[in-house]
């Protein structure tokens, strides 16, 4: 149980390539907080700063109120789960779960009942004597958080842990990490590039970009107000459909209601754009339907506005009766509009 | 591929059993040579089929050696062979292994400067550089000398770079994992890369054996006392005899015997030879 | 240069691992190649003990001495000579076995073993089967009206060595030709197949071609070994003559300084081969670095 404390972390690697610019961030005990955002963002090197893998370069780490820029992995009491899962192949899998403690000199008895209690939760007390080349994805993966919980360490890090699952699987995983984390109330920092991971297991999400932090707030939030252009694109699937002002005016002056000083794109998500007359106040604009994806009890059109190159994407329930060629007038809510102002990238309201 | 080719697989056995008769018709003429009697030698053709005098000729060598030609006993020199291959094998492993980890695992000053120190090396076969490091070993006191014969020997490059090779491949998360797992580097080195390089230190173990068992010039140049002579070197003293004719049939057994245990390392642990062949070229 | 992501923090350490192989590699290696190139400059009196410097005049002798020209002119025919021979045979072999399914493994551990066969010892073999007396092939040479004596005749002798030295390296050359072959992707040899190649045009438009890294690799090796390896072979059967026409350069090296105590001489040429060695490292370094990855 414990906090994490990140103040002002920054990372600089030789050549002056900054990967991390000064992030903060607070880590309440028992939280999960997701760390999210493209390649390259600095998420996982963040995160390895945490573990004690990366040095520091400025700024300061702390686990439950202490500073560990100078300790070293092991002296951090934190757990890991690596997205290859590092299981020791040499050794059985209760070789693995045991050898961090062993390293650290805990009782027999203390190891014997982790081992077996962390077998139990995650159910691969079969398995206990094969050795990981023998286990499946899954199975393997399982023995890798086995061998973070039987440490029982102030926190967890995750780091990509589903990437190399197939789909299935990963829905199924996810479920079970998020369970894990709250029987056990162990303080978790989370990375991952997918989003809707991000989304489904969060209590707070961070999203990042460019070594620096765009946004922090539970994922409702993000999904409701996102606070800036790359945090709209970035959260919720298929991504939300950005329109440029003086596109709209020109097309549709009059039904745009009054908007914040600066605004210059707005931002619809997919499902708040319809395709039926309805009485509801909204922006309506012509398109042509290029592409209908059916997907289960939904379907995502992907039309072409008139008048411009533009592809947007709607979502509408069941299987509307068009053909591609179409035309269609898609009505733009007004009650979603996120409005944004382009050069600063930030909303506006 | 189904393929009916009669003639061609008819050739290709006919090439290969040429190809195993040229690699054995040499030493099967030793063999031969090593079971008759010194007469036989005398009649302008040596031997073609085995002769009587097998238990005789090996077991005089074997015991007695050979002193007209200053050759100790087999026994002897047997045993200062096993000891130099052995020492040099394990030695260079050992040696080799560490260095590897700390080029590895490790950044420190120098660390490129050690890295073309060790590299060097390859470069300089002992044939290269005789003189002075047998000047060096003298000053040392290191002739006729177990250490003598294998020190020198020992620091070469191609074990380090097998190794070296082979972290390289291992995944950093494995080393990462033991780290948050409380493994410092020593234990880490102990418990997670030794069990994993077990295959590779096999495999070098059979390579580094026939290496130091075949080494001729060195012990030539190294060992005065005959009781310090190795197999290999020792033969080349029994079959020199002038240039009248040596017993060709109590060289030939010494010969046999020589060539018997690195044959049998090969072909026992083939498989491990040929990867500890083909990994270390690379 | 190339290491792990992570790295272990401490400071001390790699020098006490590296320790070992460092001291040995200065004491043993560097410290007397030093020497030896030091020696090259000088001329040591052998009776008297004393030591001038002379310049680069031992490496000029060199270059004019006959002696050493005709080395250099010998160990070129040689290191060819067993190159060509060793390979040839070894590609004929390794193409047969990797044409077989089953007995491959069979004829592979009959063919290896010769590895452990110590060069000397390979020589003597070899010798013994040349013998002008005793030995088999002179005999049958006899019968076919073709003389053969090693002892007098300089191009006898270098046949003989090359002989030696060649047989020697099949075993090796064919493990690495069928490491090669096998990893030429079996689907390319089917899709040959069923464009109507036949096995001799698979082999040379197909097979050979995707070799040629491992072709050019064991040809550097082969020089290389020809060049420094084979000393036993030529102790053990020639001894460098007659009149010196197998005194390859690695043998003079030992002749001069050894046995005629020139120590200024052979140093010279003990640095000409290692700059001859060094080049031939650094062409094998580059190629091979090329190809690996990690």
């Amino acid at each position: 149980m414990a906090t994490i404390d990140l103040v002002d972390v920054r990372k600089t690697y030789a050549g002056n390539v900054e990967a991390v610019r000064g992030i903060d961030l607070a880590v309440a005990d028992g939280e999960l907080v997701v760390l999210v955002g493209p390649s390259g963002c600095g998420k996982s090197t963040l995160l390895r700063m945490v573990a004690g893998l990366e040095t520091i370069t400025a700024g300061t780490v702390s686990i439950d109120g202490a500073v560990v820029n100078k300790l070293e992995p092991a002296e951090r009491d934190i757990a890991m789960v690596f997205q290859n899962y590092a299981l020791y192949p040499h050794m059985s899998v209760r070789q693995n779960l045991e050898y961090g403690l062993k390293n650290r000199g805990t009782p027999r008895p203390v190891i014997d009942e982790r081992v077996a209690e962390a077998a139990r939760i995650l159910e691969i007390a079969p398995f206990l004597d094969r050795k990981p080349r023998q286990l499946s994805g899954g199975q393997r993966q399982r023995v890798a958080m086995g061998r973070a919980i039987v440490r029982q360490p102030k926190a967890f890090l995750f780091d990509e842990p589903l990437s190399n699952l197939d789909a299935k699987l990963r829905g199924q995983m996810r479920v079970e990490i998020r369970r894990l984390q709250r029987t056990l109330g162990t303080t978790s920092l989370y990375v991952t590039h997918d989003q809707l991971e991000a989304m489904t297991l969060a209590d707070r999400l961070v999203v990042m970009n460019a070594g620096r932090i765009e946004q922090v707030g539970r994922p409702t939030e993000l999904y409701a107000t996102p606070a800036s252009l790359f945090v709209a694109g970035f959260i919720g699937s298929p991504p939300m459909n950005f329109f440029d002002m003086d596109f709209l005016r020109e097309k549709a002056g009059d039904s745009i209601p009054p908007l914040p000083k600066g605004t210059d794109v707005i931002g619809v998500r997919p499902d708040s754009i319809g395709i039926e007359a309805d009485d509801a106040p909204a922006i309506p604009l012509a398109a042509v339907v290029e592409l209908i994806e059916p997907v289960g009890g939904e379907s995502h059109l992907h039309l072409r506005l008139d008048g411009s190159d533009q592809l947007i994407t709607v979502e509408v329930p069941g299987r509307p009766d068009l053909a591609d060629g179409a035309r269609v007038t898609v009505r733009l809510s007004t009650a979603a509009l996120h409005p944004f102002n382009r050069d600063s990238g930030r909303r506006t309201d | 591929m189904v393929e009916n080719r009669p003639f061609l697989n008819v050739l290709t056995h006919l090439v290969l059993i040429l190809g195993v008769a040229i690699v054995v018709f040499p030493v099967y003429l030793a063999f031969v040579a090593s079971t008759h009697g010194y007469n036989d030698f005398l009649s302008g053709l040596a031997p073609l089929l085995p002769g009587p005098r097998l238990i005789e000729n090996y077991t005089q060598m074997w015991t007695a050696g050979l002193s007209t030609a200053g050759a100790p006993p087999v026994w002897l020199m047997l045993t200062n062979s096993l000891i130099m291959s052995l020492t040099i094998a394990i030695g260079k492993i050992a040696i080799s292994i560490i260095s590897a980890y700390a080029i590895v695992y490790f950044k420190f000053p120098f660390r490129l400067l050690a890295f073309w120190a060790i590299f060097i090396t390859l470069m300089l076969p002992v044939e290269v550089r005789i003189m002075p490091t047998f000047k060096v070993v003298a000053d040392l006191g290191l002739l006729n000398s177990y250490a003598g014969l294998t020190v020198p020997l020992i620091a070469s490059a191609t074990a380090t770079f097998l190794f070296r090779q082979f972290f390289l491949t291992i995944p950093d998360e494995l080393m990462e994992a033991a780290r948050v797992d409380g493994a410092g580097p020593m234990k880490f080195f102990r418990d997670i890369l030794l069990p994993l390089s077990r295959t590779n230190i096999a495999a070098l173990f059979v390579i580094l054996f026939i290496y130091g068992w075949v080494q001729y010039l060195w012990p030539l140049l190294v060992t005065t006392e005959s009781r310090y002579y190795t197999l290999v070197m020792g033969i080349k003293r029994l079959a020199a005899v002038a240039d009248s004719d040596p017993y060709w049939n109590l060289v030939m057994a010494a010969v046999m015997l020589a060539m018997l245990p690195p044959v049998l390392v090969i072909v026992f642990m083939q498989r491990l030879f040929i990867k500890g062949l083909v990994e270390t070229e690379k | 240069m190339q290491t792990k992501r992570t790295i272990f923090p401490n400071k001390v350490l790699p020098y006490l691992l590296l320790a070992p192989q460092l001291a040995i590699t200065i004491v043993f290696f560097l410290w007397p190649a030093a020497q030896a190139v030091r020696s090259s400059f000088e001329r040591e009196d052998p009776f008297g003990g004393r030591t001038t410097f002379i310049w680069f005049r031992n490496y000029l002798r060199l270059l004019n001495d006959p002696e050493y020209l005709n080395s250099l002119g010998r160990t070129a025919i040689f290191a060819i000579g067993v190159t060509v021979l060793s390979m040839t045979v070894s590609l004929l072999l390794a193409a047969a076995v990797n044409r077989l399914l089953r007995s491959g493994k069979f004829y592979t551990t009959l063919l290896v073993w010769p590895y452990a066969v110590a060069p000397v010892v390979a020589g003597i073999l070899w010798w013994f089967m040349f013998n002008p007396t005793i030995g088999i092939v002179p005999y049958l040479l006899d019968m076919a009206g073709v003389r053969w004596n090693h002892r007098i005749n300089g191009n006898d002798a270098m046949l003989l060595v090359i002989l030696a030295a060649a047989w020697k390296q099949i075993s090796y050359n064919f493990l690495f030709f069928v490491a090669g072959m096998q990893s030429v992707p079996r689907s390319l040899i089917e899709a040959a197949a069923i464009d109507g190649a036949g096995p001799f045009k698979r082999f040379w438009t197909i097979v050979f071609p995707l070799i040629s890294p491992t072709t050019f690799f064991l040809m550097i090796i082969n020089m290389n070994y020809a060049m420094f390896d084979t000393f036993g072979i030529i102790d053990g059967t020639t001894q460098g003559g007659p009149a010196g026409s197998t005194n390859t350069l690695v043998y003079k090296v030992y002749a001069d300084g050894f046995l005629g105590l020139n120590i200024g001489s052979s140093s010279a040429q003990s640095v000409v081969l290692m700059l001859i060695v060094i080049a031939l490292t650094a062409i094998q370094f580059r190629w091979v670095e090329r190809r690996v990855q990690y």
